[in-house]
């Protein structure tokens, strides 16, 4: 039976993770992470999971840890958040491009320096072109839910890469919201059994992740960008199946009231709720607002963003990321694929609060760049100056 | 001054990239030998003097990269594998090999 349950989007993961056959958890505490794998190791030892859980000394090890399972054939879960990600950036290209289906939580974390344990997307922009999936999620169902389609989408045999299911630290890891938690019986059977082509096993030896001269690199890179295009096909038909099996669904971007809107913007995960309000808010003064909250990073829906946006008189982005000495990295990926003006933000950096009111300020300032015609490459937002 | 190089291309069919096995799998133990010709980074080739070597096998301990066989008379490096290191010839007490650059 489904229940209903008040629950941290941490404990949202864990839950999901604990329904879903993992064989390994493997993964070394980090703020704001930590209640996902603390939830997990509870949940071994009360012996309500049939999994191995392994203590390691850095997150360097937990993720080598975690592709070498899965090369057994074994399905594998890991958490981190910012430093330890950081840590982790070796063996994110190497488990992609082993072609292993790891299912990694983020709670996202500024990256130092100044130590930061609060939230941001540095962490996980920042590891972008590594190969991996990338889903933003907005509240506790959504990350329940997406753990979930993240191992059927992960173990695809068209797709086979590991995948990140993120959540913003703090804002969305340590919030209780309500969430439907669905009967283990039918998240399992939704999930269905880890089948990879290739395994290390002593019977049929196989040497994986092997040398590759000038000869052959090349075409495992090939190899690759056509899994992450083929992960665009399979995406919604997993999310088709979610639908049917639960009756909800997410696509690749959330449309919030932007059909008609003359000033849409484009946000990623927990700070688009903010952002819905502000659109009531402003729609109630008539104002033609709307949103766009871009869920699948990686792939990055190009059609999808295309024609959500075609309409809109201005598009403005919020990046809680900085790429410096060039700019907002989601609008500046944004501006390859609409031609509307497009202005960006940078804010919500080290877990600095956006709210409703400034997101409110944020869509007047975004409507007078469009009035005016003045528009800007980006603007921080909310830094005193 | 020795004959010219040759470049030594992998002796297996390359694959297309879709044709290739996916996680860079392979399951043919020992394939260097076929994909991974070392002969073509040599700048400096070992030539043995036939009547300096007394067939002691010092260089074919000291070759990292296991490339020295012996032969009939002497110990005779592969050359489709021999990188150009110089250990055996600075290995050998007889002073039996010399490096050459290759033309």
């Amino acid at each position: 039976m489904s229940e209903i349950r008040c629950l941290e989007g941490s404990f949202a993961c864990s839950e999901a993770v604990k329904r879903s056959n993992v064989d390994v958890i493997c993964a070394y505490p980090i703020t704001p992470q930590t209640h996902i794998v603390e939830s997990l190791a509870q949940m071994h030892a009360d012996g309500e999971m049939d999994a191995e859980f392994i203590n390691c000394e850095s997150e360097h090890s937990a993720l080598s840890i975690c592709a070498g399972a899965s090369a057994t054939g074994a399905r594998t879960f890991t958490a981190t958040a910012g430093q330890g990600l950081a840590l982790m950036h070796e063996i994110l290209f190497i488990s992609s491009a082993m072609r292993l289906p790891i299912v990694m939580a983020i709670s996202n974390r500024a990256l130092s320096a100044p130590l930061s344990i609060w939230g941001d997307h540095s962490d996980t922009i920042t590891n972008r072109d590594c190969g991996w999936m990338q889903i933003y999620c907005e509240n506790s169902q959504e990350i329940f839910d997406s753990t979930m389609q993240a191992y059927k989408i992960a173990e695809n045999s068209d797709v086979m890469l590991p995948i990140m299911v993120n959540m913003d630290g703090f804002t969305l890891s340590h919030l209780n919201e309500r969430a439907i938690i669905e009967d283990r019986k039918e998240v399992e059977d939704f999930v269905g059994d880890f089948q990879p082509k290739y395994t290390l096993h002593p019977d049929k030896p196989v040497a994986m992740g092997c040398y590759g001269t000038p000869d052959f690199y090349m075409e495992f890179r090939r190899q690759q960008d056509e899994a992450m295009k083929n992960a665009a096909k399979v995406i919604p038909k997993v999310n088709e199946e979610f639908l049917d099996a639960f009756g909800r669904g997410y696509g690749f971007i959330e449309e919030y009231r932007s059909e008609d809107a003359d000033v849409v913007m484009v946000i990623m995960g927990a700070l688009s709720g903010n952002a819905k309000e502000a659109v009531d808010k402003l729609r109630e003064d008539g104002k033609k607002f709307g949103l766009v909250k871009l869920r699948v990073y990686r792939p990055f829906p190009k059609e999808e963003m295309k024609k959500a946006l075609k309409d809109a008189n201005i598009v403005g982005v919020i990046d809680r990321h900085i790429s410096l000495g060039f700019g907002a990295p989601v609008t500046t990926e944004i501006r390859t694929v609409i031609e509307n003006p497009t202005v960006g933000f940078v804010a919500g950096l080290g877990g600095r609060e956006v709210t409703v009111e400034d997101f409110e300020k944020i869509f007047k300032e975004c409507e007078q760049a469009a009035k005016k015609e003045e528009y800007f490459d980006y603007k921080w937002y909310g830094v005193r100056e | 001054m020795s004959e010219k190089p040759i470049y030594h291309p992998p002796t297996v069919k390359l694959e297309k990239w879709h044709e290739q096995k996916i996680g860079c799998v392979t399951d043919t133990p020992g394939n260097m030998r076929q994909t991974n010709k070392t002969g073509g980074w040599r700048t400096f080739r070992p030539v043995v003097d036939k009547e300096k070597c007394n067939k002691c096998g010092l260089c074919w301990i000291y070759c990292p990269d296991a490339c020295m066989s012996e032969k009939k008379d002497i110990y005779e490096p592969d050359l489709e594998f021999c990188k150009g290191c110089g250990i055996c010839a600075e290995e050998c007490g007889r002073g039996a090999i010399k490096m050459e650059l290759e033309g």
